[in-house]
């Protein structure tokens, strides 16, 4: 799907400019992205060395695991086939309470640190597992308690109370983690059965491409 | 409530990096070895995202400055009008999960324009406050281990931030009126 999503960005992106007669846009609009994304993965280098250092004091002082047992039950619904006490969990946990507390900055090098740990456990490196989904499920839709920036902007522009967006925010966010989880759900046991889930990993994924 | 969470996220970076090597020292953990260790992943991890990462801004950038984006928009326009929905958000129901930073700023100037206090004010602050970027998420996490095949992940994301659109907009809609 993400194949089919780029190319149609691209296409009609191209489509859309010829017909205004204004193909330049195309061209710059390239140069433009491609800049955006290497700015955006250099803005990435100090937050995530920083922090993954900080993660691997952590580590060592065996703070994650602490961390991973406390949420246990949790993490085991949502994460039914990582090992317990893997140390996936332990970065999966912080990952979480990251995105909880509106800490973006923090939260990305953690679930990238374990997006690393549940590659190890994936028994094909090229394709996402089932963990690997959910945890992908859980940061795109991102429960946050507080929406800093928001609120932040809000202010700038002399609201009344820029703080009144709180309450249906976080309506709307465990709104769409639910959903994100429900539907995570509901595509992890289609495309794969438990029975045949570490024989026949592949085919069903071929055909729904 | 909110005072008492706004603070708590104000606090916790500060404290998390006090406690964290607090802790290991107690616990004989070489703190500053282990620190400069780990940290030495962040620039490899960190220039892995590049391929991904520019491949998929050229992309949602041709699609945003060519315009196509409005004109999907003005397509789906009447549906969206008939469930009620301000059409002056109806934007970010495609912004929000291609790109954090293009939303925010479409978000700002709707709260500029119409005011913060307004109903599309409150309405694209939900918005936006209640998901993350789906594309930059997938495209940045699978991008650092190098998952080329994402299997049903981008459907999941972005069907969950269809669901968070809609019940951002009943909610306010609901809360507000």
């Amino acid at each position: 799907m993400i194949n089919a999503l780029w190319i149609f960005m691209l296409l009609v992106g191209f489509i859309a400019a010829a017909a205004q007669g204004r193909i330049e846009l195309v061209t710059e609009a390239v140069f433009d992205g491609a800049k955006t994304g290497v700015g955006v993965s250099f803005g990435l280098i100090s937050v995530m060395v920083f922090w993954l250092g900080m993660m691997r004091i952590a580590e060592d002082a065996k703070l994650l695991e602490k961390l991973a047992k406390l949420l246990g039950p949790i993490v085991g619904f949502l994460f039914p086939d990582v090992p317990k006490n893997h140390p996936a969990l332990g970065f999966i946990m912080s990952n979480m309470s990251a995105n909880l507390l509106g800490l973006g900055n923090a939260a990305t090098p953690m679930g990238i640190r374990a997006m690393q740990e549940l590659q190890k456990l994936n028994p094909d490196k090229e394709t996402a597992s089932p963990a690997m989904c959910t945890l992908l499920a859980i940061n795109t839709a991102s429960i946050t308690l507080i929406p800093t920036t928001l609120i932040a902007i809000r202010m700038n522009f002399n609201s009344a109370n820029p703080a009144e967006i709180v309450g249906t925010t976080l309506i709307a966010t465990m709104i769409a983690t639910a959903a994100a989880i429900i539907a995570d759900r509901w595509y992890r046991n289609r495309h794969a059965p438990p029975a045949k889930r570490s024989t026949s990993p592949k085919m069903p994924l071929e055909r729904t491409g | 409530m909110y005072s008492i969470i706004s603070a708590i996220s104000t606090w916790a970076i500060p404290a998390i990096i006090v406690f964290i090597p607090l802790y290991a020292f107690f616990r004989k953990v070489p703190v500053y070895e282990s620190f400069v260790e780990g940290a030495k992943d962040g620039f490899q991890t960190s220039i892995n995202i590049i391929p991904t990462l520019v491949g998929m801004m050229v992309a949602i950038s041709v699609f945003r400055a060519s315009g196509a984006m409005d004109w999907i928009l003005g397509f789906f326009k009447p549906y969206l009008e008939w469930m009620g929905v301000p059409s002056e958000v109806f934007p970010l129901a495609f912004l929000r999960p291609i790109t954090g930073a293009g939303s925010l700023a479409f978000t700002t100037d709707l709260i500029k324009s119409y005011g913060p206090d307004s109903m599309i004010g409150r309405i694209a602050s939900t918005i936006q406050g209640s998901t993350d970027t789906t594309l930059y998420v997938l495209t940045v996490y699978f991008g650092a281990v190098g998952i080329r095949k994402g299997r049903y992940a981008l459907k999941v994301g972005l069907f969950s931030d269809l669901i968070g659109f809609i019940a951002a907009v009943m909610i306010c809609l609901f809360v507000f009126s």
